[in-house]
């Protein structure tokens, strides 16, 4: 038979094959509950971390009068950043992105250690989502309570179950957002306002949203965010190595895989019972038994159920286990277990980075000024030339004081000889408490003394005690000659 | 024109029924989702011009249900804009101009707010920085024709120069060569010698005479000027229409006389103000 298809059978058969969808559809997901060490740990991070969350914004510190006495406060109208004792101004956001990379770097660490440590345990999809599935499962029962009420037809008690369910789920949702709101404002007399249908509509705006947001992605999208909105477990993967601890599965004692009659030999079988106990527990539906996958975000609750089912059965436990690939691969060739290598040179070098950007970080939070000076040269006209002479260059000086106390300055040029500084109007050279302070300065010399062309100046600001705390360049133009 | 509509007998679907050198076009309909977005953008056209300004109309333009209108809300702004000022400008309204110096807070809206009128109503003339042009004066340095302290700055800019305004500063320079007051030539030797008041050559004693004669009773004797008649220093190296001997001697035939409008008939009291401290604030203010 002639196998080459002629151009028409081709086209044809293009056409006459099934149109693909182009997703998978979604199968829902109804994990079960589990108890045991991993669950145990989940609960207290989930509390510990909720907690923070809800309660930072109530922490006050008292900072003297005139200023928030909120102790973590991201105060946008008033362009200050509050954190204890330490105020960040605007241009020194570059603290927040070293706290981003900070981060980052701290993610990568923990992943080449722990693996995906941070999806199971601490990310705030998994956190709120495991809030919501508890409670789920008050009001609607575990697993097979689930299943059944979703395929009944639809009934009175069904809809009180549900419309419970998304009313509890609307309410946390809400209070997300709401305590979101209160790292930017003021939380005490905040809250007052909100209730009483007093606060800005940006207040409500972000309230709304961020329900909306915790709503959908915790009670509705829930795994689907991890594989497929979420960047991280696409490259984490490169953060891995067989030296990183995994939830692992061990192939080569589970299988063959079956279901075992109490009191029948273990001879010539895996210890798997195939209770699928572990896909029932598990929060992105999957079976670890298939291997390392990309869903899996290791939160470990798949050991806890195969633990329960080992110790049922009477077989070692351990069968799903949090350890490395490499010494899975010992176990399988029965060969020693090598030790756990937490020290090398990918986590060395994240480490290292870590101390670096930590170094860096400290270096200039140490090193910060409690003044500043920004200097702006007025280019229209480029210099005066009075009347009897002399030239003259106007600026305008700003000074930043970053102190809490009102502040008496001087301020000096450096690098024009014979020049002299008259501030407009009648002000002293103060500047009040945490605010910027704006003079326009004359500087001027007498024609014999003036530059030709521009020269680089120096404006200076010292204390009453004659300390430098600031200085700025700026250029002085003299008539060309 | 569709000649022949046909079948495909591969994707069901009829084709346009052109044909362009043998290829031959599939009709195939477009995606519902198309459809619909296409319907509710005409639905959702329908919908805005009822609820909104849309259609021009010979004397204006349908105003919409909702009575929004863009320019409306742009007056709201403006007031909403006036209204978190007007502490301010209560404030300038209410202190008198040489206290307001005395307040940093106060005086640096002031120079913003002067700036901002000075950007709008002076640059024409006077430049960005008030550093002025030929016959238009210099803000920025120490000379100034009618005065530098605050209270003749704010005169000077509220009833202007040569104008109609009846509180306008007046007064007139001779068209000495044009009206045949003094010939060319003593024209050219008054010249000389107010070239030499500022140590530009020397002059005979014939241009002395003629400028006691006919100048020194504005410009003094010394040639200093008079701020009270707007009469500018001789003896300074700063001029207006330049210091060149031509421009000088043009000066002296033709005279200048230049003007400037009276702000207080456009604006307000407070802006006034703030421009007259803005000008001060420049640098030469006395």
């Amino acid at each position: 038979m002639d196998t080459r298809l002629n151009d028409e059978d081709a086209v044809s058969v293009r056409v006459r094959k099934e149109a693909q969808p182009l997703y998978a559809t979604r199968i829902k997901v109804y994990p079960r509950a589990v108890a045991g060490r991993w669950r145990t740990i989940k609960w207290s991070v989930l509390v510990l971390l909720l907690a923070l969350y809800y309660l930072v914004p109530w922490l006050r510190w008292d900072r003297g009068p005139g200023a928030p006495d909120q102790a973590i406060l991201i105060d946008l109208e008033g362009r200050r950043g509050w954190f204890f004792d330490v105020t960040i101004w605007p241009q020194e956001v570059y603290f927040v992105t070293g706290l981003l990379i900070l981060g980052a770097v701290g993610l990568f660490l923990a992943t080449s250690l722990f693996g995906r440590i941070w999806c199971g345990f601490a990310c705030p999809q998994t956190v709120w989502t495991d809030l919501f599935m508890l409670v789920e499962r008050l009001i609607e029962g575990d697993r097979n309570a689930r299943v059944r009420l979703d395929r009944a037809p639809m009934s009175g008690g069904k809809i009180a179950r549900k419309g419970l369910k998304h009313a509890a789920w609307l309410a946390i949702a809400a209070a997300t957002g709401g305590a979101w709101v209160f790292y930017y404002v003021d939380a005490p007399s905040t809250v007052v306002k909100i209730f009483r249908g007093e606060a800005s509509l940006e207040i409500y705006f972000f309230i709304g949203l961020l329900t909306a947001t915790t709503y959908m992605l915790a009670g509705w999208a829930r795994e689907q965010v991890c594989t497929y909105m979420c960047p991280w477990p696409r490259f984490q993967a490169a953060m891995l190595d067989e030296q990183s601890l995994l939830v692992t599965y061990e192939k080569w004692r589970g299988e063959t895989r079956g279901k075992h009659k109490a009191g029948a030999s273990w001879e010539g079988r895996g210890d798997c019972v195939d209770c699928t106990l572990c896909v029932a527990v598990c929060p992105m539906g999957i079976d670890i038994r298939d291997g390392q996958q990309l869903e899996c975000i290791g939160c470990g609750l798949c050991v806890d159920a195969c633990n329960q089912t080992m110790d049922k059965v009477g077989r070692p436990r351990g069968l799903i286990r949090w350890d490395t690939l490499a010494r899975q691969q010992d176990r399988e060739r029965r060969a020693a277990v090598g030790a756990w290598r937490a020290l090398r040179p990918r986590t060395l070098l994240y480490g290292a980075l870590l101390l670096i950007v930590t170094g860096a970080m400290l270096t200039a939070f140490l090193l910060r000024t409690d003044t500043e000076l920004t200097v702006q040269r007025d280019r229209s006209p480029n210099f005066v030339r009075l009347s009897n002479g002399d030239i003259r260059n106007s600026y305008t000086v700003k000074v930043l004081n970053k102190t809490r106390e009102e502040r008496s300055l001087v301020l000096s040029l450096d690098g024009l000889a014979q020049a002299s500084l008259a501030q407009v109007g009648d002000g002293a050279f103060t500047v009040h408490p945490d605010s910027v302070g704006t003079f326009r300065i004359l500087v001027t010399v007498p024609a014999t003394a003036a530059p030709s062309g521009s020269r680089s100046i120096e404006f200076i600001v010292r204390d009453r005690q004659g300390r430098e705390r600031a200085a700025h360049g700026a250029v002085f133009i003299g008539p060309a000659r | 024109m569709p000649t022949k509509i046909e079948k495909d007998a591969v994707t069901g679907t009829d084709t346009t029924g052109h044909e362009w050198d043998g290829v031959k076009e599939l009709n195939t309909p477009l995606p519902s989702w198309w459809i619909y977005t296409f319907w509710a953008t005409i639905v959702f056209a329908i919908v805005y011009c009822v609820l909104y300004p849309a259609w021009p109309s010979l004397d204006g333009h349908t105003r919409g249900v909702l009575g929004y209108w863009s320019r409306a809300e742009l007056a709201q702004e403006l007031d909403t804009q006036v209204r978190a000022r007007g502490r301010y400008v209560e404030r300038i309204r209410a202190t008198p101009l040489a206290d307001i110096g005395k307040d940093p807070e106060l005086l640096n809206f002031a120079i913003a707010g002067g700036r901002s009128a000075f950007q709008t109503n002076c640059v024409q003339c006077h430049g960005a920085g008030g550093a002025g042009s030929k016959g238009y004066p210099n803000l920025a340095d120490d000379e100034w024709l009618w005065g530098g302290k605050l209270d003749q700055l704010h005169a000077t800019i509220a009833y202007g120069v040569r104008n109609a305004h009846e509180k306008s500063r007046q007064s007139a320079m001779p068209r000495f060569g044009a009206d045949g007051i003094l010939t060319a030539a003593q024209v050219g030797a008054v010249t000389d010698y107010v070239l030499s008041l500022s140590g530009h050559g020397t002059a005979a004693p014939e241009g002395a005479k003629l400028f006691q004669d006919n100048c020194a009773a504005c410009h003094q004797a010394d040639g200093k000027g008079n701020q009270d008649l707007g009469a500018p220093n001789l003896a300074d190296g700063l001029w207006l229409y330049g210091g060149d001997r031509n421009s000088i001697y043009r000066s002296v035939f033709y005279a200048r006389n230049g003007s400037m409008p009276a702000w207080a008939d456009r604006l307000d009291e407070a802006t006034l103000k703030m421009l007259a401290i803005y000008v001060h604030s420049l640098g030469g203010g006395r």
